[in-house]
């Protein structure tokens, strides 16, 4: 059985009273990653990154020191702008972070800052995180008396301001665009990429954007270094990471395991999930955050390990966000379909017709099917419908929108087909709602109608 | 004018922290709100003026954010998640409770929300964007009524701090 591996959470069991104050921060080692960081060249930490095989937290897992390489040589101003708009259904780890552990995101923005060659960073802080915004606001007032930012920190001759944004409430701000968009004060829409962030980000210029979890590694990558790091995780899935287990486990929360895991572990150690509830078994989990394909909980599934390109590669699904969900037998299968389609619906920002119409009209099927009222080819209707937003259906998707918000409503009704179509087919007719929950009935009845 | 002296005075610091004065009609508006607990036309024009730009274009990205409220909605925002974490653990029927407890109170606004990224202590719901997890309709009311009391403070109605 597993347990857990804390590295970027190491701070909050050992100070679980005042881990996000300054004193608590310097006295488990805080800063101690910048003062490293401001003694090496730019291009060092950089390498060190790169070693580390760092990858993105926040969803894509993309390699983080790659996503550095692309700003152009030369090309300033250039901006750092950290993705903490944490709203992946079912995650809750950058929330944890940023309440528990700010000071930790200052000195990851430093360092990261330091070894791009930024001045000036921005934190897009979720706007429903109002303890987290107030945590990292007064940690950057005492990081800045500290002389940790501001002008020429620590006596290196860097310069660095960190600028709090809050967000408003719309999901499709944590896509980075979406995110550059709010940034700007417009509407939270993506952008059409080319151009990339890195060429063109914020404000036009040269921008990296990082998830608050990986911006929180570097100070560790730092002192750890890079291969030392590299040490942990299987494959190319390096390090720990922070999972966000929740559901009918025994003992939802934050675990930082090393990847490599099995899902297995994550749910039944002791130390972990504790166990499915009422000595419950699995019946389907959610691996990586809403926006990807389900498994099951046969023994296959349960058994793969945390590694991201094995459970993208051969079963289509994503370890996305890091999130966990776990559901017990007891669970229709179509109402956490239903309400995952709703909440695509609700947060789809509208600039794609094929997301914002066919959201909609998942939702509204995927309704009448857990109502009871459903049609025979109810589910083949939405899988049409996914395929003109994901055209083939398959993973990694295809798309026919801007950004991946589309493709990941199509992943719950996929999920259904692939192994749930008996039970929904079950619920065709059957007069009766399959819950008691009130629910705001979709307006205009979705028919198939000839193009 | 809608800003009060105080709240002026933060609100032009707003401005000059951002390398383009457009990027604060967010924090603005939820200066505002903070200030009034919604978020007038009044408010949007003189948020318009702030940073320069055409009132419609303070309306057209406030409009697409649900944080923001366009009409006043009394003193407290009950934000109940039902997402799909929350959904298998009570959330609905902590949200049903609450709206009928306080269907005609004035002053408590109870909005279904999505995930809140409090799935650990599902189910969950902010007051006021306080975080307070594992509810359930009769310890969600009590919560609320605390609130009513003073028992409870928020941060601020929208959340917003400094």
């Amino acid at each position: 059985m597993s347990h857990e591996t804390r590295i970027v959470t190491r701070r909050l069991r050992e100070r679980p009273d005042d881990s996000w104050t300054i004193d608590a921060f310097l006295a488990t080692g805080g800063y101690d990653g910048l003062r490293a960081a401001l003694g090496m060249k730019p291009a060092a930490i950089q390498e060190e990154v790169k070693a580390s095989g760092l990858r993105g937290r926040g969803g894509a897992g993309f390699p983080t020191a790659q996503k550095w390489s692309f700003l152009p040589e030369g090309s300033y101003p250039r901006y750092l702008v950290v993705n903490d708009d944490e709203g992946e259904p079912s995650t809750f780890k950058d929330r944890m972070l940023t309440e528990l552990d700010p000071h930790q995101i200052v000195e990851g923005i430093a360092i990261a800052s330091y070894a791009i060659g930024c001045h000036q960073a921005f934190v897009y802080v979720r706007g429903e995180f109002a303890l987290g915004y107030e945590r990292l606001a007064t940690a950057v007032a005492d990081a800045r008396e500290r002389g940790f930012l501001g002008p020429n920190i620590l006596g290196s001759g860097f310069d660095l301001d960190i600028v709090l944004h809050r967000g408003a409430g719309a999901y499709i701000c944590g896509e980075e665009t979406g995110l550059l968009e709010s940034l700007e004060g417009e509407r939270g829409m993506p952008r059409i990429r080319p151009p990339f962030p890195a060429i063109a980000g914020l404000y036009a210029k040269p921008t990296v954007v990082n998830n608050t979890e990986t911006i929180s590694t570097l100070p560790h990558i730092v002192t750890m270094g890079g291969a030392e790091y590299a040490e942990l995780g299987v494959n190319r899935s390096t390090g720990t990471r922070i999972f966000s287990l929740s559901g009918h486990v025994n003992r939802p929360g934050n675990y930082e395991v090393e990847l490599g895991v099995t899902f297995r572990e994550l749910i039944d150690s002791p130390d972990l999930g504790g166990g499915v509830r009422d000595g419950g078994s699995v019946k389907f989990f959610i691996p990586g955050g809403a926006s990807s394909q389900w498994l099951t909980g046969s023994d296959e599934h349960l058994d793969l390990p945390l590694d991201m390109d094995k459970v993208q590669q051969e079963y289509g699904v994503m370890l996305g966000s890091g999130a966990v969900m776990v559901y017990d037998e007891t669970t229709n299968p179509a109402l956490v379909a239903w309400r995952l389609a709703k909440f695509f619906a609700h947060e789809s920002c509208g600039k794609c017709t094929p997301c914002r119409e066919g959201t909609g009209w998942i939702e509204k099927v995927l309704y009448r099917i857990v109502h009871g009222t459903s049609r025979p080819n109810d589910l083949d209707l939405i899988l049409d419908v996914g395929d003109n937003i994901s055209p083939g259906l398959n993973a990694p998707f295809s798309q026919t929108t801007i950004c991946p918000l589309g493709p990941s409503a199509v992943s719950p009704v996929v999920s259904l087909h692939k192994y749930f179509r008996d039970e929904v087919l079950g619920m065709v007719g059957a007069g009766s709602p399959a819950l008691d929950a009130p629910t705001d009935e979709p307006t205009d009845e979705p028919t198939a109608v000839s193009a | 004018m809608t800003f009060d002296a105080a709240h002026l005075v933060r609100a032009r610091k707003i401005v000059a922290a951002y390398p383009r004065a457009k990027s604060a009609i967010l924090p603005l508006a939820h200066l505002a709100q903070d200030q009034d607990g919604w978020l007038s036309d009044e408010a949007m024009r003189e948020i318009a003026e702030l940073v320069g730009v055409a009132p419609a274009q303070v309306l057209a990205t406030c409009s697409f954010y649900t944080m923001f409220k366009r009409q006043p909605i009394g003193k407290l925002v009950v934000s109940v998640c039902t997402n799909v974490t929350c959904l298998v653990t009570g959330g609905p029927e902590v949200l049903e409770h609450l709206r009928a407890r306080y269907a005609t109170d004035d002053d408590v606004f109870v909005e279904e929300v999505e995930c809140l990224a409090a799935c650990g202590g599902s189910p969950a719901l902010q007051v006021n964007y306080e975080f307070h997890e594992h509810t359930s309709p009769g310890a969600a009311e009590e919560i609320v009524e605390e609130y009513k009391r003073g028992d409870r403070k928020a941060r601020t109605v929208s959340g917003s701090i400094r």
